[in-house]
């Protein structure tokens, strides 16, 4: 027999789920900046790192005698090129991979926590396709959001930390250009990590069945 | 076409648990007229929402065949089902699931925008709905902010907001106080009586029985007893002291 009277439902448009997730992002938002903490935190150390990586730089580049005795009383090697050594990097590294690992692991603890929701959504009509949507979003939202957070707290951390040593030689020799080039460095690997570290999760959720709306926790 | 909007034909259901075979449900058969009242009787563990997820799409018979308005659900793809599950049925859960971070507004509408109705009008038809089960006054509230009784009124406002065939309801009143419960239990035989749809209702509840055109009890994953309206108001009388205290 054909089915001519029942239709393929279809997809919801990724504007509309984006409204959804916002707001429930927002009636969340306790839930949302406990997640947001780890991100925060990897990247305002990462963008701390790359600027005061700059600042240090260009106050040596000044080249600027008592200026380089603030440098090296604060142990800054001003023969070197970079301020940033290998054992640096290595924590930077280590500090996003908790980051995107954090990401994951609370996404699927709150998709574990959402399990009944997810299963009444698809009663009401939801395809996977809506889960997989709202669940990226949400979590790429949370990461970008907390990205941007960490950006400037970073940001303020580095040029307080120089403002206490070395005064106001910080802004004589602010370099401007490397302190937005760096924070658009950590734009981009905070929002990288953050979107990739959706994924997983949000195909997670959509393979919850409809079924799991009817279960009733003793 | 049939008469019938559901048919189940020798429904069987096993779970798989581990070395052990668990019979939810052993070839249940049931014929469900348009616009018929459908009481589902049965303790706990009978299999009464085992039943539910059959006939409702949710999940599949290990054996059997469900139709609704003629067509085999088994040979329905995922988005054919979900055209369903939005279309032609309205859920209505023993704990509610109503979205915790969405006001009762919000969940209504949720469903009209899965049936492809835009956002703006979609709040508008679940404004209207929300008015019709009594809580106009409650749009922008959060579950958690409205009563067990009202939640279930929202939860009956979003499964009726796209104008379904058959509403599906897994025991709901039993969550709720007895005074509440009744008052769901006359909610939705006013909406059945104003929308006419078909009401499939399990319940362990004598008095969901008064409202019922046909009660099915079910024991073991098995039909035990089929009964029309004449043949159990007489027994309901006599059940009725005993179960509703
Ligand atoms: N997902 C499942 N896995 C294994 N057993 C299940 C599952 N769902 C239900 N059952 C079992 O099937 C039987 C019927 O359950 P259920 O349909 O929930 O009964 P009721 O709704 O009447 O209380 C019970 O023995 C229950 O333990
Ligand atoms: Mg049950």
């Amino acid at each position: 027999m054909a089915n001519h009277n029942i239709e393929e439902q279809v997809g919801i448009p990724w504007g509309i789920a984006f409204t959804v997730s916002w707001s429930g992002l927002k009636r969340r938002f306790m839930r949302s900046l406990i997640t947001m903490a780890g991100v925060i935190l990897a990247i305002a150390f990462l963008a701390y790192m790359l600027i005061s990586d700059k600042i240090i730089v260009a106050l040596v580049a000044a080249k600027d005698d008592e200026l380089n005795d603030l440098l090296q009383k604060s142990n800054v090697d001003i023969f070197a090129s970079s301020a940033t050594d290998s054992m640096m990097l290595l924590l930077i590294g280590l500090s996003l991979l908790t980051c995107l690992v954090g990401i994951i692991n609370s996404m699927l603890m709150a998709v574990t926590e959402r399990v009944k929701e997810i299963g009444t959504l698809k009663c009401l009509g939801a395809l996977d396709s809506f889960i997989v949507k709202t669940y990226f979003i949400e979590s790429s939202l949370q990461g970008v959001i907390g990205t941007i957070i960490g950006i400037i707290l970073g940001l303020s951390v580095a040029v307080g930390i120089a403002l206490v040593n070395y005064g106001a030689y910080t802004f004589s020799y602010l370099p401007l250009n490397g302190i937005v080039i760096s924070m658009l460095a950590a734009l981009v690997i905070g929002s990288g990590i953050s979107v990739f570290a959706a994924i997983g999760p949000a195909y997670f959720a959509a393979r919850k069945q409809p079924v799991e709306a009817m279960r009733v926790e003793e | 076409m049939s008469d019938f909007i559901i048919t189940a034909k020798d429904v069987t259901k096993v779970y798989i648990m581990g070395e052990e075979e668990v019979h939810a449900l052993r070839g249940i058969s049931m014929n469900i007229k348009r616009g018929e009242y459908v009481s589902i009787m049965g303790p706990s563990g009978s299999g009464k929402s085992t039943f539910f997820n059959m006939i409702g799409g949710l999940d599949t018979p290990t054996a059997g065949e469900v139709t609704m308005e003629g067509y085999k659900l088994s040979e329905l793809n995922n988005r054919q089902l979900a055209w369903v599950r939005c279309h032609k049925i309205g859920f209505i859960f023993q704990g509610f699931n109503l979205i915790p971070a969405m006001t009762a507004l919000e969940n209504v509408a949720i469903g009209r925008i899965f049936a492809g109705v835009a956002p703006a009008q979609a709040r508008r038809d679940a404004a209207d709905v929300l008015e019709k089960v009594g809580l106009g006054h409650r749009l922008d509230h959060l579950p958690s902010e409205v009563s067990g009784g009202q939640q279930q009124r929202i939860a009956i406002a979003r499964a009726l907001v796209n104008r379904p065939a058959i509403i599906l309801a897994d025991e709901p009143t039993g969550n709720l106080d007895l005074k509440t419960g009744q008052e769901i239990i006359n909610l939705l035989n006013e909406m059945k009586r104003e929308l006419d749809i078909t009401i499939i209702s399990a319940t362990h509840d004598m008095k969901m029985l008064s409202a019922s055109d046909t009660v099915a009890w079910i024991k073991d994953g098995a039909v035990e007893r089929l009964a029309g309206k004449g043949e159990f108001e007489i027994e309901v009388g006599s059940i009725d002291g005993q179960t509703v205290a």
